[in-house]
């Protein structure tokens, strides 16, 4: 090919599009899995726990019922997780070339953690009809702790993008030393891992609960669906307000430590003090439009005081900009905003709680927490979209540019394709499978995972 | 040893126990796609199925242990592989989504078509898995990445050695997976199922045993540099590994009941170290040698500990759940 020929700059731009749209919805459809992998045991411990404690029986059926869709859904999480594993090699290699050595590290001590909860949620999904009850009741215990391990592991490998430290560079640009520690606990650690953890919490509570709320709605009012809310429930609305003071801590970070992304988030254009806080609107080069704006609330944010400069990004030189201002600045709202909703849930519930301990009579609570697990999973996207799309063009914060990143293979498109009509298929036969699982319990009928998997129909279901 | 040789034999042993394991369960599924229609294969199934389930998932994170110490102690090895080998790997990658949520649904799903559908991509893609995964060695081994990487897309993988190396990774699985059948089956005191699957370990090791006959010769003309090393300083290994496998056959040749696992490990794991030995000290055979891939002192020191850890943490704990499996303690059917 000639030198000047124009094809390889445009194939790379097009990979570079193709690669981040492949990471951006893997990403998205893994991390949904990978918070029921951190959450679910723990509000499964609790049902178990309950239900030994108490003798209560709707609450072991509750955690019998939950560990066998988790079955499901961390089989799936597992592929979906390998996938992204390939992906770095297979979309990022010059990241994972030039990086590998400090941030692999972070991946390293992921990779025991995994393996630990793989072999402990394998016990205690399996070992329900054989193991005593507290014997398997403790097996499922390091499913809590290495869930957390693991989240913690591979956050501190994203912070480390946000805010890279702990390695030395040669002249060429090659890592020559390492301090691991410096690379776990990056200054962006402290407030992402926590950050991730709580929304795991969020999502898995809320989503459980709103299938347990749908249930009610439908007339379903037994014990098993009313622990099935508040189990769950309480668990979201306990996590909710840790989630708001991190999530406000992690804002002022990166409004210190990664200005561009917060500009870009807030859609600062000017530098300066008094900033207006925007709720909503589009992003201009002329600021907001069509948003409802409070003066010198975001620098109030910022620093606790109208005065407080923020960075615009007019500072920001116009190739370290990122892009997508409007979906930044909405995707960051649209968090906040489901965030403060489900704080004014928990609180009315409550206040109802303690005032009479029960639910709130009104059918509208029901109707409402039967939309908070979609309402979580948004907030959850949304919080990677920001962190993420306000990075760019840097994949290793003020090292590395995305482009340089991306690999040059050709295909991209194709496999992205690929990838989106097996995901589509995989997600919807997940759905199918766990509503069918969610009826044969209902319906009380014949277990059909009993037998060989497919053997002729009166001798699987027979028995 | 230097550090570096080090961190290149905890690859090995990863590598090593997602042969074995892995490969195991890769196997279950090549003796359930080829089990017959649903009478014929309902009790060799319903075997495999109650061996895979509660230990596929943990088998499946030796993979990506792998994939973690090649990228963090061997950053460049990494990058060259993947931006040449990008295609089988791909493939390696799309087997494992189908064959992973494949079996996990295939359990739950109602109604028999969607099951023999399920059932269907859990098998078929149980076949390329190894077979992508082996074309991937086999261009490795070749010599055909190189160090800068983005060799060519097909070229490199698409010749005789990697083609057979995948031949031989789906032959090894199903030969691997066919003996530890014969044990589950024996356990549960099911000699039919212990016949049916002694008679398949016999024909897939037989099978294996051909195609890494053809592999020595695509060795010889492909990849000198192996070759010469491996009938050299690897001979003990490759002689080992025939050793296993003769007395593997002859067992099952006899009908005795002695075990077998430790004979099928032993011929694979001997394979595997005796590649090892003939690549050293390379990498990539024979443009990137392991000294020049390795990550700096303090990471390949972090590789060492998780390593250490794992050794403590991982390995009984994995220990637990096959004796808890083997003991029939978990249940597949809940």
């Amino acid at each position: 090919m000639h030198p000047l020929d124009p094809l390889p700059l445009a194939a790379s731009a097009s990979n570079l599009l193709a690669a981040r749209e492949q990471m951006a919805f893997t990403l998205g459809f893994h991390i949904v899995l990978s918070c029921l992998g951190v959450a679910l045991p723990a509000t499964i411990l609790v049902a178990n726990y309950i239900g030994l404690k108490k003798g209560d029986e709707a609450a072991i059926e509750l955690a019998k019922r939950w560990s066998k869709a988790m079955a499901v859904t961390f089989a799936v999480g597992a592929v979906t997780g390998t996938v992204l594993t390939f992906e770095f090699g297979l979309l990022w290699p010059h990241f994972e070339q030039r990086f590998g050595a400090a941030f692999g590290v972070a991946f390293a001590i992921e990779g025991i953690f995994f393996f630990l909860e793989a072999i402990f949620l394998a016990v205690y999904i399996y070992g329900w009809k054989r193991l005593s009850g507290w014997a398997h009741f403790w097996s499922g215990v390091p499913m809590f702790v290495t869930g957390i391990g693991g989240a913690f592991a591979v956050v501190a490998a994203n912070s480390w993008m946000n805010q890279p430290q702990g390695f030395t560079l040669d002249a060429a640009g090659k890592v020559t030393d390492v301090e691991p520690l410096k690379v776990l606990f990056n200054p962006a650690t402290p407030y992402e891992v926590p950050h991730m953890i709580l929304a795991a919490y969020m999502v898995v509570g809320f989503l459980v609960a709103s299938i347990y709320a749908t249930g009610m709605l439908k007339g379903r009012r037994d014990r098993l669906h009313r622990l099935g809310l508040l189990i769950p429930l309480t668990i979201g609305l306990i996590a909710t307000p840790i989630q708001l003071f991190v999530g406000d801590t992690a804002a002022r970070e990166v409004a210190d430590h990664q200005p561009a992304k917060f500009a870009g988030m807030e859609c600062i254009q000017e530098t300066g003090g008094h900033q207006t806080e925007w709720l909503g609107g589009v992003c201009t080069a002329d600021g907001v439009k069509a948003g409802i704006g409070i003066p010198d609330l975001d620098s109030f944010l910022v620093g606790f005081n109208a005065d407080t400069e923020v960075t615009g990004l007019n500072d920001i030189p116009q190739d370290e900009r990122p892009p997508a201002n409007t979906l930044l600045h909405l995707a960051f709202d649209a968090m906040v905003g489901i965030g403060t909703g489900l704080l004014a849930l928990g609180a009315w519930f409550a206040f109802v709680w303690w005032k009479r301990r029960d639910i709130p009579r009104t059918p509208w609570f029901l109707r409402i927490v039967s939309i908070t697990g979609a309402a979580a999973i948004l907030a959850l996207w949304c919080g990677w979209i920001v962190t993420e799309v306000g990075r760019q063009p840097w994949i290793v914060q003020g090292y590395m540019r995305t482009s340089e990143a991306v690999t040059e293979a050709g295909g991209i498109w194709f496999t992205f394709a690929l990838v989106l009509l097996l995901y589509a298929a995989i997600g919807t036969i997940a759905i199918l499978v766990l509503r069918s699982m969610s009826r044969r319990w209902r319906e009380g009928g014949a277990d059909p995972e009993a037998g060989a998997p497919y053997a002729p129909q009166e001798e699987a279901y027979g028995q | 040893m230097s550090k570096a040789d080090a961190a290149a034999a905890i690859l090995w042993v990863g590598a090593t126990f997602y042969a074995l394991f892995g490969g195991a369960d890769f196997g279950g599924g090549v003796w359930d796609l080829v089990a017959g229609g649903p009478e014929r294969g309902e009790r060799p199934r319903a075997l495999i199925q109650r061996s895979l389930t509660p230990v596929w998932e943990a088998n499946h994170v030796w993979l990506i242990f792998v994939l973690v110490v090649l990228w963090t102690a061997f950053p460049e090895a990494f990058s060259a592989i993947f931006t040449t080998l990008y295609v089988p790997l791909t493939l390696a990658a799309l087997g494992i989504v189908l064959r992973g949520s494949g079996f996990a649904f295939r359990k739950s799903i109602e109604g028999l078509q969607g099951r023999r559908a399920m059932g269907a991509t859990f098998a078929i893609s149980s076949l390329m898995t190894p077979f992508f995964m082996g074309t991937v060695v086999g261009a490795i081994a070749a010599g055909h990445v190189p160090a800068q990487g983005n060799g060519d897309a097909f070229s490199t993988w698409l010749q005789p050695l990697p083609l057979l190396t995948g031949a031989m990774f789906v032959a090894t699985s199903a030969y691997l997976a066919g003996v530890f059948l014969v044990g589950d089956a024996r356990r549960g005191g099911d000699e039919e199922m212990e016949r049916y699957f002694e008679h398949r370990a016999l024909g897939a090791g037989v099978v294996a045993g051909a195609l890494a006959v053809a592999g020595l010769f695509a060795l010889h003309s492909e990849a000198s540099y192996v070759f010469d090393r491996l009938t050299s300083q690897g001979l003990p290994l490759v002689v080992l590994s025939l050793l296993c496998g003769a007395a593997l056959l002859a067992v099952l040749l006899r009908g005795g009941r002695r075990p077998l696992r430790p004979l099928a490990a032993g011929a694979v794991v001997a394979v595997i170290w005796g590649w090892g030995v003939a690549q050293f000290p390379y990498l990539l055979p024979t443009s990137l040698r392991i000294d020049q891939a390795a990550a700096p002192d303090p990471t390949l020191t972090i590789i060492f500990i998780v390593f250490a850890v794992a050794a403590v943490l991982v390995l009984p704990s994995l220990g637990l759940l096959y004796t808890l499996a083997q003991r029939d303690l978990l249940e597949s059917e809940h």
